[in-house]
């Protein structure tokens, strides 16, 4: 059964995406990456994802898996036996992840998003604050969770250090965008060592796209709408 | 070493009740400690920093947040006894999934249909129906959400039932002519011990509302 055809549908520039993709690197799961066009939505993503129609969609012998953080633990428990876990190895330490991959998705990247959405000076501050409030208690977070190893997972790349390091991508963006740094040496430093070596890794080098190419793509599905 | 389980919680909480049958499902000894809302204790604000809600489970000290966080917690710590999360990773994905889609959207179409008025109530209705209607085709014939033993979907869900007659009241609904599968799954979570020992009676709860919209909502 593990070894059954394994397809990702999705999209280069989703941050989404890119989490069940590092996941089956990880476990050295060939898959086959079926892009959706942006804008429309393929046939094999409605039949497969009915409740959402939204991408990632995981088919594992052609039946589906959906909603990214929960392909990633399936990925972690299909295939055990081909990579470390992915989640630490005590309940509270899995609670710990879990919380704060959910802490990511609700809070930090809706705030995330705002940024590159702001309008004006005010809104602008208020939403970084935000996005900076949240940097430092993940900063908190890496080093309780670390204890002192190189990722969130400790000596690998784990649930939480995906749930978190897909958004690099569109953080330096936003960065660029805002001429503001978010994650650096001095405001966070741990995460700052960690992104990097997040993204380093031959598990996400692949599927974390250019900072460069993902401005222009941001350009172009943030540009407003001429009148 | 012994064990200490406190838990913070609310009693009309959907949310709080999921962790309320999870212990129970377990046979585990807690000390239930409802909190004030509007006056939060310095332990919970202490054991949630970051979000300030309930419930917080606390084990041994230790707090877990978040109630489908807590369920699995309780799951994997007491796996002896009354598994709450099937053992297929596929068939846990499914089960995920629904209490995901659950987490997503039932609370805010529930509180539309008690706590709106006109037309934002009337696509409030709608929505709640339709939601219900979703969840009723997932079930289909089963007796529970996972098949023929009581586990996570049902844990995730059954809280939401005990609003169901302020929905009801509030929104000139009949949700059993509606959803009858779903209104009977319901009946039968609730010949469970831990079910009925932790969700409030129904007229409780309309009186709860009752007083929320009195004070909050501007007639």
């Amino acid at each position: 059964m593990a070894t059954d055809e394994v397809k990702v549908i999705g999209a280069w520039a989703s941050p989404f995406v890119m989490r069940p993709r590092i996941a089956l690197n990880l476990k050295s799961v060939p898959y086959e990456f079926l892009q959706e066009t942006f804008g429309a939505k393929s046939e094999l993503l409605l039949k497969s994802n009915p409740v959402h129609k939204k991408i990632p969609v995981l088919l594992h012998a052609d039946k589906p898996v959906c909603e990214s953080n929960i392909i990633v633990e399936y990925v972690d428990e299909t295939w055990s036996a081909s990579g470390p876990s992915m989640l630490p190895s005590t309940p509270y330490d899995r609670a710990i992840a879990r919380f704060w991959a959910a802490y990511i998705d609700e809070k930090w990247f809706p705030s995330l998003k705002s940024i590159l959405k702001a309008e004006g000076e005010e809104e602008k501050k208020a939403v970084l604050a935000q996005v900076e409030e949240g940097n430092a208690l993940l900063e908190k977070a890496f080093i309780d969770c670390s204890k002192g190893k190189p990722f969130f997972n400790g000596e690998h790349i784990g649930y939480l250090d995906i749930a978190f390091g897909c958004f690099l991508a569109w953080l330096r963006v936003t960065e660029l965008a805002g001429g503001h740094k978010l994650i650096d040496e001095v405001k966070t430093p741990s995460l700052s060592k960690w992104a990097e070596r997040f993204c380093n890794d031959p598990a996400v080098k692949p599927v974390m796209p250019e900072t460069a190419t993902l401005a222009e793509f941001a350009k172009k599905i943030f540009a407003k709408p001429t009148a | 070493m012994a064990n200490e389980v406190i838990l913070l919680d609310f009693w009309p909480s959907m949310f709080g009740m999921r962790t309320r049958i999870a212990l129970r499902e377990k046979g585990i000894e807690f000390e239930y400690r409802d909190e004030d809302l509007w006056n939060k204790s310095p332990l919970l604000l202490e054991t949630n920093p970051v979000h300030k809600k309930i419930p917080v489970l606390i084990h041994n000290g230790k707090p877990v947040c978040e109630s489908t966080i807590q369920v699995q917690y309780i799951d994997e710590v007491w796996s002896d006894k009354n598994p709450i999360l099937p053992s297929d990773p596929y068939q846990r994905a499914q089960a995920r999934f629904w209490v995901d889609f659950i987490d997503k959207k039932m609370y805010d179409a529930q509180r539309k249909v008690w706590w709106t008025k006109g037309e934002e109530q009337e696509t409030g209705k709608k929505e709640f129906i339709e939601l219900l209607k979703t969840l009723e085709s997932e079930l289909r014939d089963k007796t529970y959400f996972g098949g023929d033993d009581f586990g996570y979907v049902d844990i995730g869900l059954i809280g939401f039932y005990s609003w169901f007659h302020a929905c009801e009241k509030y929104g000139n609904l009949n949700i059993e002519s509606e959803c009858p599968k779903l209104i009977a799954w319901a009946k039968t979570c609730m010949q469970r011990e831990s079910v009925a020992k932790s969700l409030p009676d129904s007229e409780k709860v309309i009186k709860f509302v009752t007083e929320i919209r009195k004070k909050f909502m501007i007639e």
